[in-house]
């Protein structure tokens, strides 16, 4: 027997929905729409906080939500209640949410007609980290009451997202929270990683969050119109 | 846990390229970086389901592990990190956040038999 050969290949094995999700892009960039995702673990507050969003961003912006969900459309329902347009992509067995998910559940919707698209990842710290949804900004959040070691356990989520949100700000007394030790956990897996603070329930950060959502739209259908 | 829908694209990929160039393949070489998001056991163990009842039967998964690197602004160069838990140049201490190395997930070869011949249909049958 001779010699096994090696054949050289280099191939992405996510190419497929690498291509899907900078199609997206282009998608949102052509139609001035900024698609935020939001990635968490289970029970980290995504709903209530998304919820709150499109409450008050809908007072002056055209927005509206995409759902990940393993099998219920509580969610949808839930975030129905914000009187935005809500479409819930669910995922059966699947732990994540792909490009293709995405673009599959956007083709209802008239792009032009919409500011902002939010879309709410399965509750997962792990596997949607390998998969770009062709967003414009991904959040992580961390809930207070989840401890404040998240980040070290999960560099790769923290280093796959734009920000940090931390949320249930209301509860962090009750749990003894420690903001230095979260903040410095965060910044020890992403340095430089900018962190919000938010409580949904009180409405507490609410509004320099929203502000600073606003400002990143603006920023970048600024750099978009110089580029074209 | 998407290890086995990852598993299943390699098994595709693969087989693509073996198809196109007429070969059998008997092993597939992948890098696999450690900020992949991707879990090497559960991967390794789902690859051999993925490959079942596939050309690809029988052929194994070989792993290499891609460290993490960043660009580093103090030494103006790629270094490694400190720790997967600590974002700083090992060589300096300056933390670093542009990482140059170690989210890949890519097939970089493909180990094929003998003499390149893809085995006949009576052959693929008694398998």
């Amino acid at each position: 027997m001779t010699e096994p050969r090696l054949i050289e290949v280099r191939k992405n094995v996510l190419k497929q929905n690498d291509l899907t999700a900078r199609a997206l892009r282009e998608q949102f960039r052509a139609a001035g729409v900024f698609a935020v995702s939001l990635v968490s673990s289970p029970g980290s507050g995504k709903t209530m906080f998304l919820e709150k969003t499109l409450t008050l961003l809908r007072q002056n912006y055209r927005v509206a939500a995409l759902v990940g969900d393993l099998a219920t459309e509580n969610d949808a329902i839930r975030l129905a209640r914000s009187q935005a347009p809500v479409k819930q992509i669910t995922t059966g067995t699947l732990c994540h949410l792909e490009a293709a998910m995405v673009q599959k559940a956007l083709q209802e919707w008239n792009l032009n007609e919409l500011d902002f698209v939010f879309i709410e990842n399965v509750g997962n710290l792990v596997c949607p980290s390998s998969y770009d949804l062709g967003e414009n900004l991904r959040l992580v959040l961390i809930s207070v009451t989840e401890g404040e070691d998240k980040p070290l356990k999960y560099p790769t989520i923290f280093n796959s997202a734009d920000v940090a949100v931390v949320t249930k700000l209301d509860l962090a007394t009750a749990v003894e929270f420690d903001w230095q030790a979260a903040y410095g956990n965060i910044q020890a897996v992403r340095p430089g990683m900018q962190v919000l603070k938010v409580s949904a329930k009180t409405g507490e950060g609410m509004e320099e969050y929203l502000n600073f959502l606003v400002a990143r739209r603006e920023e970048l259908r600024a750099g978009a119109a110089v580029q074209s | 846990m998407h290890e086995l829908s990852i598993a299943m694209s390699i098994v595709e990929l693969a087989e693509e390229e073996a198809e196109r160039r007429g070969v059998q393949v008997t092993a597939v070489h992948l890098k696999l970086g450690a900020l992949s998001g991707v879990v090497k056991e559960a991967l390794l163990g789902s690859y051999e389901m993925a490959a079942d009842d596939t050309p690809l039967k029988g052929s194994s998964l070989i792993i290499e592990d891609i460290p993490v690197m960043v660009f580093c602004s103090s030494c103006e160069t790629q270094c490694p990190i400190s720790s997967i838990q600590l974002f700083c140049c090992a060589e300096c201490g300056t933390p670093a956040s542009e990482i140059v190395q170690g989210k890949e997930i890519e097939v970089v070869a493909l180990e094929i038999a003998d003499d390149g011949t893809p085995p006949n249909r009576s052959q693929k049958k008694r398998s």
